[in-house]
């Protein structure tokens, strides 16, 4: 159990800049999701937090205690890593136990033994510990890496996009799987990955990194209704967020492309004045296909997902995307007409692309 | 109509495989034999036919020194030597001393591959340095060496504070001091091919070991030694091998009968006391070792493999 705090980190790569004064803040027994794109800057944070790499300045403080000068052991971290690294030429009993067996902690054989046995049941690799790592699967040997780090009971875990490398079907059952195990640990993780619908499904809260800055940190929810910008609005959401450029003339959106209005009833953060660029950030969901809707649009694409259909609709030059029930009969080609929940509309800065539904 | 089949003609004979060849002159397989033939002539006049008649050497007395004709004495040569405790003596200092240099080799060339596996500056050019030796002529490093050794000039001594100490005319030190050279000479080897193990190790499994705190002894012992361990093998072999047979060394060293090693008895046999016949025998016996030694190592190389 631990509760972990980053404190204005940066850490450069020769002339290149990987992290730039990130602040962070991982509550105790939280399950904390680092979502960004590769380079920027995920595995980085994940690395200065266990140890392996010192950040070029700033703090990282464990439970309150600044751990500059403590090694990787010290830390009682744990680490799965996207390339399992298990230890080749043993087996996945010996892969366990390896932990257990290092003189720093000392544990006594028969505790070993129950450990991996309940730890090999949690994963249901139980059928596998004699067996060789190189003859497991892709998956068996994720999990077995999962097993190591759980079998130590570390203060926090520490995940680099170990479901990365994995087939669909086996990354949604371990993404059941691990958020589970942390709800029964109650243990502190830090999961890093660029699948934001990982990050939706497991976090607790979400960190969105932009090329070594925190851009935003917040619940699934928060992140997803009320992004802090464009660039967190695209990069949640599948598909994301649509933007569109207009204005805003007396509480009614104007938009550029078609010069028709929609209603608007989001609250704003500062006051907006009439006529000024913005930009309308408007979710798939929240876009209304409906015979008597103000605006006209053609279908310019169906892709049907089986619970629903995504929409490309071309509106002028523009195009959206709209997700419709699964029932809703459309084809391509076909003129329909679209309106939006007004409620759910989110302003943004056209210049900086920054919300205007946070304070300033 | 008729340069439209010209031009079809054309490409069929640059199509046709046939006749690319005799264009060029010589068929891919007249290639292949103008290449092979010569090295496996070569193999067959100088290490086959050679082979195969000191095999048959080995079942007479002859003796190339003299004009006699040879007899065929039957399995007597090999029974003579079998049973000649001088023979056995040879072979034990040749054991001892394959047994020192190797150990010595295989201790100095991973200790410094270890040195060298972290990061150094310069590590490109002291690793280069380091391989020096083993280029030499074991000829100019046993005279060097010799100049080394010596009680009265001799820079060892001089640097160890050991005064007139008496490294190759003594009959206790010969030996080991012959072994020193050789682990002089050909660690590097045993360094290059653990430094090849070494790197190939994957460095995020370090980064666990340490994350699972791991010590620096048990992580060498459970994740370094097992994974260099086939291509330390490999050098093993191949310096055993080559200490088994070793000549020019402790000869141009040294000539005490304490430093007689197989082969240089083999040596004497064949070209100072002109026993032809028997040397064969002799020679045979020590191929069957080193082929049944070589044998053990490589059943055992392939089971590390497996582990």
């Amino acid at each position: 159990m631990a509760h972990i705090q980053l404190k204005n980190i940066t850490k450069k790569f020769g002339s290149h800049t990987a992290l730039r004064n990130l602040n962070l803040d991982i509550g105790d027994g939280e399950f904390f999701v680092l979502l960004g794109e590769t380079g920027a800057g995920k595995t980085t944070t994940l690395r200065i937090i266990a140890g392996l790499d010192k950040p070029t300045a700033g703090q990282v403080f464990i439970d309150g205690i600044d751990v500059a000068d403590w090694g990787a052991a010290e830390r009682d971290v744990a680490l799965v890593l996207q390339q399992y690294s298990l230890y080749p030429r043993y087996t996945v009993r010996q892969n366990l136990e390896f932990p257990l067996k290092s003189k720093l902690r000392r544990v006594g054989d028969a505790e070993i033994a129950e450990r991996v046995d309940r730890v090999a049941k949690t994963l249901r690799i139980d059928h596998l510990l004699e067996r060789k790592t190189d003859r497991l699967s892709g998956g068996e040997m994720q999990r077995v890496s999962i097993g190591r780090a759980i079998v130590r009971k570390p203060r926090v875990f520490l995940m680099d996009e170990p479901l990365s490398a994995l087939d669909a079907k086996l990354r949604e059952a371990l993404r059941t799987e691990l958020k589970n195990i942390q709800m029964n640990l109650g243990q502190t993780f830090l999961f890093v990955t660029h699948d934001q619908i990982e990050a939706m499904s497991m976090g607790d809260k979400i960190g969105v990194l932009n090329h070594g800055n925190l851009v935003q940190t917040g619940t699934p929810s928060e992140i997803y209704n009320n992004p802090k910008n464009t660039f967190v609005a695209r990069a949640v959401g599948s598909p994301p967020m649509n933007l569109v450029h207009g204005k805003l003339v007396s509480g009614r959106a104007v938009l550029d492309a078609v010069e028709q209005e929609l209603p608007y009833a989001g609250k704003l953060g500062a006051t907006v004045g009439d006529g000024r660029d913005v930009t309308f950030g408007i979710r798939p969901e929240d876009i209304v296909v409906d015979s008597g809707a103000p605006i006209a649009a053609r279908v310019h694409d169906v892709e049907n997902h089986g619970v629903e259909k995504i929409l490309t609709l071309r509106v002028a030059d523009t195009t959206l995307h709209a997700t419709v029930s699964a029932q809703t009969k459309l084809a391509i080609d076909e003129d329909v007409r679209f309106s939006w929940n007004p409620e759910k509309v989110v302003v943004f800065d056209k210049a900086t692309g920054k919300s205007l539904q946070h304070a300033a | 109509m008729g340069r439209e089949r010209a031009l079809a003609t054309a490409v069929m004979t640059t199509l046709d495989p046939k006749s690319r060849a005799a264009s060029r002159g010589m068929s891919d397989i007249a290639i292949r034999n103008l290449f092979i033939i010569p090295t496996i002539v070569f193999l067959i006049v100088f290490n086959i036919f050679p082979l195969l008649y000191s095999l048959g050497y080995s079942f007479t007395d002859f003796r190339a020194s003299s004009p006699a004709a040879a007899n065929f004495v039957g399995l007597q040569n090999y029974r003579e030597l079998l049973n000649d405790p001088f023979i056995w003596t040879n072979f034990a200092i040749t054991a001892k001393y394959v047994i020192v240099s190797v150990v010595g080799q295989v201790i100095v060339g991973f200790g410094v591959a270890l040195l060298l596996n972290r990061d150094i500056p310069f590590k490109g050019l002291i690793t280069t340095l380091l391989l020096l030796p083993m280029m030499l002529s074991m000829a100019v490093v046993g005279l060097f060496w010799k100049l080394l050794y010596d009680p009265s000039f001799g820079i060892i001594n001089y640097v160890l504070g050991l005064g007139r100490f008496e490294w190759l005319s003594n009959p206790d030190v010969a030996l080991y001091a012959v072994a020193i050279t050789d682990i002089w000479m050909w660690s590097p080897f045993v360094m290059l091919l653990s430094l090849a193990g070494l790197s190939a190790v994957p460095k995020h499994l370090y980064e666990a070991a340490a994350i699972d705190r791991a010590g620096t002894l048990y992580t060498f012992f459970r994740i370094t030694l097992p994974l260099v361990a086939p291509i330390l093998m490999i050098a093993i072999i191949f310096r055993t091998m080559e200490a088994f047979k070793t000549f020019d060394l402790a000869y141009i060293m040294t000539s005490q009968p304490t430093t007689e090693v197989i082969s240089i008895r083999l040596y004497k046999m064949a070209f100072q006391e002109w026993q032809t016949g028997r040397s064969c025998a002799l020679a045979y016996i020590v191929l069957i070792m080193v082929l049944a030694i070589t044998n053990i190592y490589v059943k055992y190389l392939n089971k590390v493999k497996e582990r």
